[in-house]
């Protein structure tokens, strides 16, 4: 529970200040750190009940797009501004930095695995931000259908 | 048809051009500003409008009474400022509204070219190092190297912004920043400051890491821009290289 509590803070303030780094508005700096937290937060109970890291990382970036779009929608403001800050904490940056590390040491079969990994988990996020996309389109679709029927 | 006038065209021209350099250059996605760029030349009533934007440049022609007329926008340098992107969306939502005049729109978009940044210097330099030390935690860190990761990744952060200024090379702004990095962290652990190299220099690289890049570059595949993506994964690619190296550096020393 302790170790819940500090990865939600962590979390929130990392993006938080991720956002300042990226000048996001005053306004929306919460919101984006909020963003951050969730996507963080799904990918951290996921790995931490022993599944797949390649998952954890889709499930983790599904989220923080789809929060971001609406988050978009409800404030009128492009979305990068809350999903941008939010990837970060899922950019695979440990396992690109083992892989570098054991390349330096010139053990390069773990190196590739490594390597690997972290290009499968990058390939995860993309998917993720995929997905969200696929259903905003949907919901924009559905949206539209609404309303010329109501109109017809 | 109803063509506009030559003059009103060159106007037209002249604020979709300032619009879509002010958010390519402060790092909106290439699909936003090209949709950007289309809807204000329609607001205004321009009929065909077509326009083409690369991360490094904007190709923009518009039809008017007189034969089609095109622009071409080099964009050189590129920062990271998404209030910028988030006031020049909002101006293209009231030109589409029709609430701004073609002068006011103008007026706008200057001020906010010309506008200074939200967060000053010290501001980010002391979220990067903030960010550093929560990602320490976040990488299943010890709290006691919570304040190594801090310092490393200010320092880092600082010799980033302050070589890029002075040097404007983007790769070797970031690999010495990585490389100080490197240095930081396993000082702190030679004297008995830090606990874990690994773990400090994973939370002190994170706030170099291109995290916009791949964004967008994700965001444009979807919206279909192949160019940019590819340019872009590749400007991420080179980012990742250059901190990789630094610290590889750094380990070469030790």
């Amino acid at each position: 529970m302790n170790d819940f509590l500090a990865q939600a803070l962590t979390s929130f303030v990392a993006t938080l200040a991720f956002g300042i780094i990226f000048h996001i508005p005053r306004e929306r700096l919460i919101q984006s750190g909020f963003v951050g937290l969730l996507g963080w937060m799904a990918y951290w109970i996921i790995v931490d009940y022993h599944m797949d890291a390649v998952l954890a990382t889709m499930v983790g970036s599904f989220l923080v797009a789809l929060i971001s779009q609406l988050f978009a929608r409800m404030y009128k403001t492009p979305v990068i501004i809350f999903s941008v800050a939010g990837i970060i904490p899922l950019v695979p940056g440990g396992l690109a930095y083992d892989a570098m590390r054991n390349f330096v040491e010139n053990d390069y079969y773990q190196a590739v695995s490594l390597a690997a990994k972290a290009f499968l988990i990058s390939g995860a996020i993309a998917m993720g931000l995929l997905f969200s996309e696929v259903i905003n389109q949907l919901i924009l679709k559905a949206n539209t259908r609404k309303k010329t029927l109501s109109k017809g | 048809m109803a063509y506009i006038s030559v003059e009103k065209t060159y106007d037209i021209m002249e604020i979709c051009m300032l619009a879509g350099s002010i958010m390519l250059q402060n790092g909106a996605e290439t699909y936003r500003v090209e949709d950007t760029m289309t809807r204000i030349a329609v607001a205004y009533g321009v009929i065909d409008s077509d326009c083409f934007v690369t991360p490094t440049g904007i190709i923009l022609s518009l039809e008017g009474s007189e034969p089609t007329k095109t622009k071409l926008n080099r964009i050189i340098d590129r920062t990271t400022n998404l209030e910028k992107v988030v006031k020049v969306n909002d101006i293209s939502r009231k030109i589409c509204t029709g609430t701004v005049s073609m002068k006011e729109a103008y007026h706008l978009l200057k001020d906010i070219e010309d506008e200074p940044n939200t967060y000053n210097d010290w501001v980010q330099i002391i979220a990067a190092a903030l960010a550093s030390g929560c990602f320490l935690i976040m990488f299943n860190g010890i709290w006691n190297d919570f304040i190594p990761a801090v310092i490393a990744g200010g320092l880092g952060f600082l010799c980033s912004t302050y070589f890029h200024r002075v040097i404007q090379i983007k790769f070797f702004a970031e690999f010495s920043a990585a490389f100080v990095i490197g240095l930081a962290a396993f000082l702190f652990v030679l004297i008995g400051f830090g606990e874990e190299v690994d773990k400090i220099i994973i939370g002190s690289v994170m706030p170099l890491v291109p995290g916009l890049l791949i964004t967008n570059a994700v965001r444009d595949l979807i919206a279909g821009h192949l160019v940019s993506c590819l340019s872009k994964g590749a400007e991420a690619f080179l980012t990742a290289s250059a901190i990789g190296s630094g610290i590889a550096v750094a380990f070469f020393v030790f």
